[in-house]
């Protein structure tokens, strides 16, 4: 194609990454898996760089709702990352949490909406809130860093203390668009 | 049924005796099963605490095996599945290759059909060797169980604390066998494991 890109959300200074490592380490959680994606550049190398915590790269995020369940049965605690892409990679997968009432704990960077240029990313982008909704998870949306480190606090409180199964949604506008450079 | 098998490598095995005899003095192994034939072999072996039988969420249980064996890092964990919920999630195997995880094992009883189904051939048997993908991706230790005098090394396999994961496929005979079916109730085999390992329902 010729053309790089280049993504603000991944850059170190994503200030949301440690507003949200700082409830997971809180929150004890310990296997952190993901479909590596920009705008999870910084977070995922907190995860890797904080001793209590495993990572966790996997081949498709559907892997990360049976990884959670497995952590859940054995008594730790698990948060997926992953892209709104793969939201939608995930749907049969969600049985397992369904079935077991077991918490589920997933950060989703947003593609598909404000400024997004590859239209590809719209179609799931659009029914990222759907696919999880019609499979009884529950989603929060951050709008502003300001609200973040509630509503984070807020998600894992939810999953781990309450068996729900939770989905905080980072939109692309609080990440910052892609950045296409030619 | 019963006349092509596995095209790799025909299976002479009877499922429920394999199993019965991977799960001989089973010790402290946490065991996940495959939906389907998997999970009432397991369960026709002996039901036990410490056994979470999946019903669903197919090519979920390797994944679910290495979430339960990165959380419990001192007991052997064995997943038992079907070559048809392993070839749904083949990916996992390179996931897990790259984990290490030295105490899970993922057991495929491959007959090279989906039995559960009305007995298509599947990939492996049509000629997929999933013993051969597995050391592609880098799993350390793969056992090809083929005849009953193999099932003593594979069982003492599971309990080994080894260099990193294995894969143990046996070749299985595709037949139909009695139905013997567990609790369909996954909040409650969810507690029952959780129990076993000492954790109480919150």
């Amino acid at each position: 194609m010729g053309a790089a890109n280049t993504n603000g959300a991944g850059a170190e200074d994503s200030p949301w990454a440690p507003i949200i490592h700082d409830v997971l380490v809180r929150a004890d959680v310990r296997q952190v898996s993901y479909v590596p994606d920009a705008g999870h550049t910084r977070l995922i190398r907190m995860c890797e760089e904080t001793g209590t915590m495993r990572t966790v790269v996997l081949t498709t995020e559907e892997e990360g709702v049976a990884l959670s369940a497995g952590a859940w049965l054995g008594g730790q605690r698990a948060v997926l990352l992953m892209q709104s892409s793969g939201v939608g990679n995930c749907v049969n997968m969600f049985s397992i949490i369904a079935n077991c009432r077991a918490p589920f704990l997933t950060i989703v960077t947003m593609r598909g909406e404000y400024h997004e240029f590859n239209p590809w990313q719209v179609p799931m982008g659009s029914a990222t809130e759907q696919a999880f909704e019609m499979m009884g998870v529950r989603t929060i949306r951050v709008n502003t860093l300001d609200e973040l480190g509630d509503l984070m606090a807020s998600a894992a409180a939810m999953a781990f203390n309450g068996d729900q199964a939770i989905a905080l949604l980072l939109p692309q506008r609080l990440l910052g668009a892609k950045k296409w450079v030619k | 049924m019963g006349e092509v098998t596995n095209a790799a490598a025909p299976g002479t095995l009877h499922r429920r005796d394999a199993v019965a005899r991977l799960l001989e003095d089973r010790g402290d192994l946490l065991v996940v099963t495959g939906l389907g034939s998997p999970t009432y072999d397991t369960f026709a072996a002996g039901d036990h605490p410490g056994n979470f039988y999946l019903w669903g969420a197919m090519g979920g249980a390797a994944m679910t095996g290495l979430g339960i064996a990165l959380a419990q890092p001192e007991r052997p964990v064995a997943v038992i599945t079907g070559d048809g919920e392993q070839l749904m999630g083949l990916g996992a195997l390179a996931t897990i290759a790259v984990q290490k995880p030295a105490n899970l094992s993922i057991v495929v009883l491959d007959n090279g059909h989906y039995g559960e189904t009305g007995g298509q051939l599947s990939h492996s048997g049509a000629g997929v060797d999933l013993a051969q993908v597995a050391r592609a991706v880098g799993i350390a230790e793969v056992l090809d169980v083929k005849a009953a005098g193999d099932l003593a090394a594979a069982r003492n396999a599971l309990h080994a604390k080894g260099a990193g994961p294995k894969v143990i496929v046996v070749r299985i005979v595709n037949e139909e066998t009695s139905r013997a079916l567990p609790t369909r109730d996954g909040g409650y085999l969810k507690d029952r494991f959780r129990a076993h390992l000492g954790f109480v329902p919150q």
